[in-house]
């Protein structure tokens, strides 16, 4: 029992780690629509800067909100500059131009930074909290800063008229012109958020898996799953999506043996996806014919 | 005639045919000669994984271009440059096996050289062998490589996984017999391919020892969960088949858990720089492990000549190195040693001849061996590093204790 | 198509064995092309059944001894049953959740061939080395030629089907199912059914391309059939072009040759290079090389007038 208490509690840290880049994802899809497979590399770009930064003598708030700040303008460059001279291109052109990003800047990372693993620091004390052994500070509190960034993002899209702009420009591009919303920028301030919690999630990673730039790759599966387990237009669904998984692999490794964990992951997903299509909480679209 | 891409295509690709059989010029014509070698030069080609998931060893392969430069600079083998073509793989064997066909078919290399990775090299394998292409010093530790009387081209480097499995078995047997063993195991040939040894040295007696296993893929983002499952078993002694990046999560893991078992690390995952400092050095305090050379973090080898010529050379040929990385300490003796094949061979500068001066390498002690260690081949015997001494972290260095192990018994 | 025959003996073995295993790309990409340009079924674990192919081909040559152009069809008919089989339970599924599913078994894949209570036929994580089939005596070829004109006899017989599905009923329902699913269904088209079939089919095309690929490289191993296998193959069909037979050739080529063009031109960072053509090739070509060729072609055809 003891040990399916830790395990427990063990995939609720990793599933910690995905429903933070799942939020990222989702935010990108609330925003335009798409899927962003470069999130992971984005976030582990900005993890590095932060990582430079600290090398170079910052304090590690002062990092912190600095990369966060840094992730927001590259990532409204990139809408800007790399993805809108194809937004009108077939969808599956838009995903070969997100994997050309992956690969670039899992590339350039690898080559300015070298692969060696390198530690990162986390902001939250050795001790565990009340000394017991089950989960670190560390888990707890990124679970924690993953729930207010969660929080934050749904308190923007529901009672914020940015907020509103951004899911109308995202829904309804040629209504939203028509009432003035200047849908452009909308989705660079999409793609700007969600590299910010990208690098949000990615500094609250690298100490628990040490950060290298393959550090993500592993990752972007279990968030991608998490997100539409939830259902990719929910954040609050997607987080959730984030847990389950992470618990559930962890859970299932514990018992079935650990040379199957991706095997069941995959058989889960997909019978999961069977029973629920649009995700566990996910809307239920229903267009008219 | 209507225009067709097709035709355009073909069209491009055969005035690449002509453009190469143009340059690709073949070896001089010189008895003394194989393919790739010449009065100037000598030509070695490698893949490397300098994408993918094992890109981390990619410094192997800079580090190693680097010193044959440094080669050059002092006049070469005599008198002729090494010219070393390093390819990326991405740790992919199709890709591979592309890129070393081009190595001996289109650069007509003499011999390939530190090929990186066992999946790679399990690809090529038969290939090179049949095309009679010197295969040397493979920088994986697989023990099909020392295979003379069915693969007589291929001559691996790294002492043998299994054979370091079956030391650490045998070391358990004599100093803690009532073990209770778990192992941590990458899913793959290397990680398999050192359970064996550890099997095979604890033998149908000890098989009862182990009473836990995990594996993890190299695609996994920690290990965190598989140490649970482990510890939850109640096991006392811990062996720790993983590479560098997941070396260090154990470590970090095992101790944040509380989990104090002898724990028994592979050679892979035991660098100081690039494993227990990232994971903790307080926590990796009692750790045991194999070694066959000298660790550039370990402050025993701080005035060391060979280490000190190690780091000018680390300093001047390849500044974007780490110097903290033990991987380079490792490139720097299979480059030396391929130095050493390549001067034996004079001026006769034929595969065969290649071959039989690999297969011929007598007591070569390479300073930065552990000490009382060196090399050896004999054409019946194709295993190079056969030595090891355990060592165990005192909390700032690997102290080694008892004699260097041979592991030929 | 003569200068393709021809290319064989004008060009060095390495090089005859690169363009064979373009050719063999080229197969898996129609059929994946079949699946997602066609049919609008986007998948990101075709590399599975790339996999699935090269195994069974494996296994037949390796254990069994099955001379190695019987295993070809032998590969096809395993993973057209597997992928109408994923087919099923893939029908409740739509765009994004259902390229989650497939990246999910691109990913599962190299765990599920390790798995150890299959060890004894797949031979684990250390694969199965294969025989290279001998070009027979009488045709007085190299065995890379021999090879060369095996892969394109199949690749050819491939394609035939394939121009034949595609022009027939079964393409004019599937493009109908990509465009228009509800008014599919209300013209009396079996979506359902359809949509396995395609699904069976495009497996059937990149399995039997897997059997190919493993005897030309004589080798299979669970890594070699990573997830990046089948996103080359989702990048290939976009770049050759989507619901375009010519697409899967320059697609092939591109997945075949850029990366080592990339390896060239920068030894420090050689996949940015290609990441940087990728975006290149989709701002200039949008549609495709195969889309650019038909612009070109229709424009050509307009100045000609």
């Amino acid at each position: 029992m003891n040990a399916l208490l830790h395990q427990m509690f063990s995939g609720l840290a990793s599933g910690g780690i995905y429903a933070s880049v799942a939020l990222a994802l989702v935010m990108i899809y609330q925003a335009t629509h798409l899927v962003n497979f470069a999130q992971g590399e984005l976030a582990m770009f900005s993890t590095y800067i932060s990582w430079s930064l600290m090398q170079a003598g910052l304090p590690y708030w002062g990092a912190f909100f600095i990369t966060v700040a840094a992730a927001f303008v590259i990532g409204v460059l990139i809408e800007r500059v790399i993805v809108q001279p194809v937004e009108n291109a077939p969808i599956l052109s838009v995903v070969i131009v997100f994997i050309g990003l992956l690969v670039i800047l899992n590339s350039l990372a690898g080559w300015i930074f070298s692969y060696t693993i390198k530690p990162f620091p986390s902001p939250f004390p050795e001790r565990p909290l009340f000394g017991n052994s089950y989960v670190s500070s560390h888990e707890l509190g990124s679970i924690g800063i993953t729930l207010i960034v969660l929080a934050l993002v749904f308190v923007f899209f529901r009672f914020t008229p940015l907020g509103l702009a951004m899911r109308a420009a995202a829904q309804n591009p040629a209504s939203s012109r028509l009432v003035g919303i200047r849908v452009g920028w909308m989705l660079a301030l999409g793609w700007g958020l969600a590299a910010a919690i990208g690098a949000i999630a990615g500094i609250m990673v690298a100490p628990a898996v040490f950060l290298e730039p393959n550090m993500m790759a592993g990752i972007l599966l279990y968030a991608f799953a998490g997100a539409l387990l939830g259902g990719i237009d929910s954040p609050g669904g997607a987080v959730l999506g984030g847990f389950i998984v992470g618990v559930l692999e962890n859970v299932v490794g514990a018992i079935l043996g650990t040379d199957i964990r991706l095997t069941v992951a995959l058989v889960l997903i997909i019978g999961v996806l069977v029973v629920r299509p649009s995700g566990l909480f996910g809307k239920v679209r229903v267009t008219r014919v | 005639m209507k225009w067709s891409p097709n035709r355009c295509a073909a069209r491009v690709a055969g005035w690449v045919a002509v453009a190469l059989s143009v340059v690709v010029a073949p070896a001089l014509a010189q008895r003394k000669y194989g393919p790739g070698a010449s009065d100037t030069e000598i030509k070695l080609g490698q893949t490397m994984p300098y994408s993918g998931p094992a890109s981390a060893y990619g410094t192997i392969g800079k580090l190693e271009q680097a010193y044959f430069r440094m080669v050059n600079d002092s006049g070469g083998i005599n008198g002729r440059k090494i010219n070393l073509i390093s390819l990326d793989d991405g740790y992919s064997p199709p890709k591979a096996v592309e890129q070393v066909r081009k190595l001996v078919e289109q650069d007509e290399v003499l011999a390939l050289f530190q090929t990186l990775g066992t999946p790679s090299n399990s690809a090529i394998h038969k290939y090179v062998n049949a095309k009679k292409v010197p295969h040397l010093l493979l920088a994986t530790g697989a023990t099909k490589w020392a295979d003379p009387k069915n693969f007589p081209w291929t001559l691996g480097f790294n002492l043998s996984y299994q054979a370091e499995g079956v030391i650490y078995a045998k070391y358990l047997l004599k100093e803690k017999p009532n073990a209770k063993v778990a192992i941590l195991y990458q899913n793959d040939d290397y990680g398999k391919d050192l359970l064996k040894g550890v099997k095979d040295g604890l033998g149908a007696k000890g098989a009862g020892m182990i009473i836990a296993e995990a594996t993890y893929e190299v695609t996994d983002p920690t290990v965190d969960s598989q140490i649970l499952t482990l510890q939850a078993s109640g096991a006392d002694t811990f062996i720790d088949i993983t590479t560098p990046k997941f070396a260090a999560q154990a470590i970090r893991k095992a101790y944040d858990s509380g989990w104090k078992p002898l724990h028994i690390v592979n050679n892979v995952g035991a660098s100081v720089g690039s494993v227990l400092a990232p994971a903790g050095l307080d926590k990796s305090v009692g750790l045991l492990t194999l070694q066959y050379y000298k660790d550039p973090n370990d402050p025993q080898w701080k005035d060391d000549p060979a280490m000190l010529e190690w780091r000018a050379f680390m300093g001047r040929y390849y500044r974007e190195g780490d110097p903290k990385d033990a991987s380079n300490v490792y490139a720097y003796l299979a480059a030396q040693t391929m130095v050493q094949i390549l001067k034996q061979c004079g001026n006769d500068l034929t595969r065969e001849n290649v071959m039989k001066q690999a297969a011929n390498i007598k007591n070569l002690k390479l300073p930065l061996l552990l000490t009382g260690m060196s090399l050896n081949t004999s054409p019946t015997d194709f295993a190079l590093v056969k030595q090891g001494q355990l060592a165990r972290f005192t909390g700032t260095q690997w102290q080694g204790f008892g004699e260097v192990i041979s592991t030929s018994d | 198509m003569a200068i393709a025959c021809a290319l064989p003996f004008v060009l060095s073995n390495y090089r005859v064995f690169q363009l064979t295993l373009a050719l063999v790309y080229a197969i898996a990409l129609l059929g994946l092309n079949m699946l997602t340009g066609y049919n609008g079924q986007i998948s990101l674990g075709h590399g599975a059944f790339y996999a699935t192919g090269a195994y069974v081909a494996a296994i037949l040559m390796d254990r069994f001894g099955v001379p190695y152009w019987l295993t070809v069809p032998a590969a096809g008919a395993v993973c057209l049953l597997a992928g109408f089989l994923f087919g099923l339970p893939a029908l409740r599924l739509e765009g994004l959740y259902l390229a989650l599913a497939t990246y999910a078994l691109g990913v599962a894949m190299p765990q599920i061939l390790k798995y150890r209570h299959i060890e004894g036929w797949t031979g684990g994580a250390q694969g199965i080395v294969i025989a290279k089939p001998e070009a027979p005596a009488w045709s007085g070829l190299s065995q890379d030629q021999w090879l060369y004109f095996v892969v394109l006899l199949c690749a050819l017989g491939m394609f035939a089907i394939g121009w034949n599905l595609l022009r027939g009923r079964m393409g004019r329902a599937m493009v109908a199912i990509r465009d228009q699913p509800i008014a599919a269904e209300a013209m009396g088209v079996n979506t359902a059914m359809v949509k396995s079939m395609t699904f069976g089919v495009s497996a059937m095309f990149t399995g039997v391309s897997g059997a190919l690929g493993a005897i030309v490289v004589q080798f299979v191993a669970p890594d070699s059939f990573s997830i990046l296998l089948s996103i080359s193959l989702v990048v290939g069909i976009v770049i050759g072009g989507l619901a375009s037979i010519q697409g899967a050739i320059y697609g092939a080529l591109f997945i075949q040759f850029v990366p080592n063009l990339a390896d060239q031109i920068s030894k420090a960072a050689p996949w940015a290079i290609y990441g940087v053509f990728l975006i290149a090739f989709m701002y200039v070509m949008p549609t495709g090389v195969a889309g650019l060729v038909r612009l070109v072609c229709v424009r050509l055809g307009r100045w000609r007038r």
